[in-house]
């Protein structure tokens, strides 16, 4: 009898704060589960992130070997190991970096210490930001057409890291001009009055103060080359090669095409195999990610001013 | 030495000043090789038919229709997810958590956006498709909404770091003056900060839609791969297939400058252009919020 008119008055409570949803009670009470509902969406979010890479690392553990990392695919890739892929990648990381580190921060160096904000800068960043936009797998049309067709360079390393290496640019550029902008006004004025120039003010003050930032972004735009298909599916990548390359004219294995290749066009491949090659990709772009993430927290903590 | 040291410094510049102009310089080129190589299309496919609703190159049927279709719903799909996800956890991040908690959500979210598509794809294949297919039902598991999971998960960091970058720019005051004013912390997110960051939310979405649209290898891997016009909510449970799949695909096998060629790359200044719109519109709404703020303070 009393738990039921407790449970009576429960629910007249209720019924009340329905009506009038003003009153502080009935606030609290939405802002709560409102505060869950926000929570749980996060944890949406971020579960399935670390599930991912624990399912992966578990499954892929026991693929590990030094014949895995170190061995050519055999048997049409059922056995062996994965070792063109690794160095394709890396080559074709290694590639990337060679053209867009320089155009990068130069562009970023052009932004924050050159441009005027006019009309044309303003035009650059527009083109920046659709750069970033651009579908990966119309990178890799681009690239056909204009290195592998136009320029004759043929399905290779070189024409596969400029692809990249154009797809990479607008983090790169973006990254190190936030770099370069934080570095204080009062470096620059201070450098120039004491009869610098603006190129040694920034070569020895600037990219010097500049340069965790710009390192993070250098490899965090990197990571993104390491880990993309669409661009190299025409441009570089080969389904099986017994050999490694040798010169940057030569086509090459990549590890995210082979992951492709393994899981949708091997009938009757082991899926060993196949998480171990999913684990030592991941390994490569966490990695970088982790080195990049490293970097800037460690400059943040370190910064003085 | 000082004529020498001047001489290198102009070479500099300009070298800086050219790096500079390299982004507009190449996407001129990119437009450029897209429309030389695709522009034939229009030549050798009556424009009836290229508009039209079967897609079988073999038999030299290439309405791209059913390819627009495919991308549409599973981007549809995708900003389903994505959207209310997105947008929640970038609320989350900068409105009710503690610090702790952000520095731990704020890096594994950009580590999302850094993980592979082939390894999404690969997981979707092997875990996703099979448990679709049980839970609900199917005759397959590669159909339009497992493409459509993948890519909200791929678009969510998108979202949720420009999305959190728009509310972190919202002024405290706007905050404290309402708190002041009696609202709870619950009614300033909703009637204060998120109106306060709309656009920047909006553009969050766009660009988020954007990177759905663009997905190339997790939707080549799951969604089936089958070229049929979508048609009705229904259309999410059966497979389908989307232009830069399509573009994926089949590129790798036609013959240079075959009609089939100049159709795929017609295909690519499509996406090309749809990239550029959302991103031009998604600039602007960036450009007009820094006007405004600089009207505002001056």
């Amino acid at each position: 009898m009393n738990r039921w008119s407790g449970m009576q008055s429960k629910v007249r409570n209720w019924i009340a704060m329905i009506r009038n949803p003003n009153t502080s009670a009935a606030r609290g009470m939405i802002q709560q589960f409102g505060f869950g509902l926000l929570s749980l969406v996060a944890m949406i979010t971020v579960v399935p992130i670390l599930a991912v890479i624990v399912y992966i690392f578990i499954q892929g553990i026991p693929a590990i070997s030094v014949e895995f990392l170190s061995g050519f695919p055999r048997e049409g890739m059922r056995q062996g190991g994965i070792l063109p892929a690794i160095v394709g990648t890396f080559y074709l990381t290694l590639g990337t970096a060679v053209f867009s580190v320089p155009l990068g921060i130069g562009a970023a160096i052009y932004l924050s210490e050159y441009a005027s904000e006019n009309r044309w800068t303003r035009l650059i960043r527009i083109a920046i930001i659709n750069l970033a936009g651009i579908p990966s797998v119309v990178y890799g049309l681009f690239g056909l057409g204009l290195f592998v067709l136009f320029l004759n360079l043929g399905t290779s390393i070189l024409a596969g890291s400029l692809t990249l290496s154009i797809m990479t640019l607008p983090v790169i550029i973006s990254t190190a001009e936030e770099a370069l902008r934080s570095v204080p006004q009062s470096f620059r004025v201070v450098s120039i009055s004491l009869g610098a120039t603006r190129w040694q003010t920034i070569r020895k003050i600037i990219l010097v103060e500049a340069l965790p930032g710009i390192l993070t972004g250098v490899i965090l735009g990197l990571e993104r080359a390491a880990g993309e298909t669409a661009p190299i599916l025409f441009t570089v990548a080969a389904f099986f090669l017994p050999q490694l390359p040798r010169s940057p004219l030569d086509a090459t294995m990549a590890l995210p095409y082979h992951l492709f290749v393994i899981s949708t066009q091997v009938p009757g491949m082991p899926i060993k195999i196949q998480f171990g090659t999913a684990l030592v990709l991941l390994f490569f772009v966490l990695g970088m990610n982790l080195i990049a993430t490293t970097i800037r927290s460690r400059a943040r903590a370190r910064r003085q001013w | 030495m000082k004529i020498n040291l001047n001489w290198s410094e102009f070479l500099i510049t300009r070298l800086i000043k050219v790096s500079g102009y390299s982004a507009i310089i190449f996407v001129g080129l990119i437009f450029v090789f897209l429309v030389m190589e695709g522009f034939p299309a229009l030549l050798e496919v009556p424009l009836g038919k290229l508009i039209g609703t079967r897609w079988y190159p073999i038999e030299e049927h290439f309405g791209i229709l059913p390819l627009v279709g495919g991308s549409l719903i599973v981007t549809i799909g995708a900003a389903m997810f994505a959207i209310p996800i997105g947008i929640g956890t970038a609320l989350f991040i900068s409105e009710v958590s503690p610090r702790w908690a952000r520095d731990i959500l704020k890096p594994l979210v950009e580590m999302l956006g850094g993980l592979p598509s082939v390894v999404l794809g690969f997981l979707g294949i092997l875990i996703l498709a099979p448990f679709l297919r049980r839970f609900l039902d199917l005759p397959t598991g590669l159909t339009a909404l497992a493409g459509s999971i993948l890519l909200g998960g791929i678009s969510i960091p998108t979202i949720v770091s420009v999305a959190e970058d728009a509310l972190d720019a919202v002024p405290r005051s706007y905050r404290d003056a309402a708190i002041a004013l009696g609202a709870t912390r619950w009614q300033t997110i909703w009637r204060v900060t998120l109106p306060a960051a709309r656009s920047g939310v909006l553009t969050a979405i766009m660009l988020g839609i954007g990177r759905a649209i663009g997905e190339t290898m997790t939707v080549m891997m799951v969604t089936g791969n089958a070229p049929v016009l979508p048609i009705g909510l229904n259309a999410l449970f059966q497979p389908v297939r989307t232009m830069t799949a399509t573009i994926a695909a089949e590129m790798g096998e036609v013959a240079n400058g075959s009609t089939h060629y100049h159709v795929l790359f017609f295909i690519g200044v499509v996406l090309f252009m749809i990239s550029l719109v959302i991103n031009v519109t998604a600039s602007a709404v960036v450009f007009r919020i820094k006007n405004r703020s600089e009207r505002i303070l001056s």
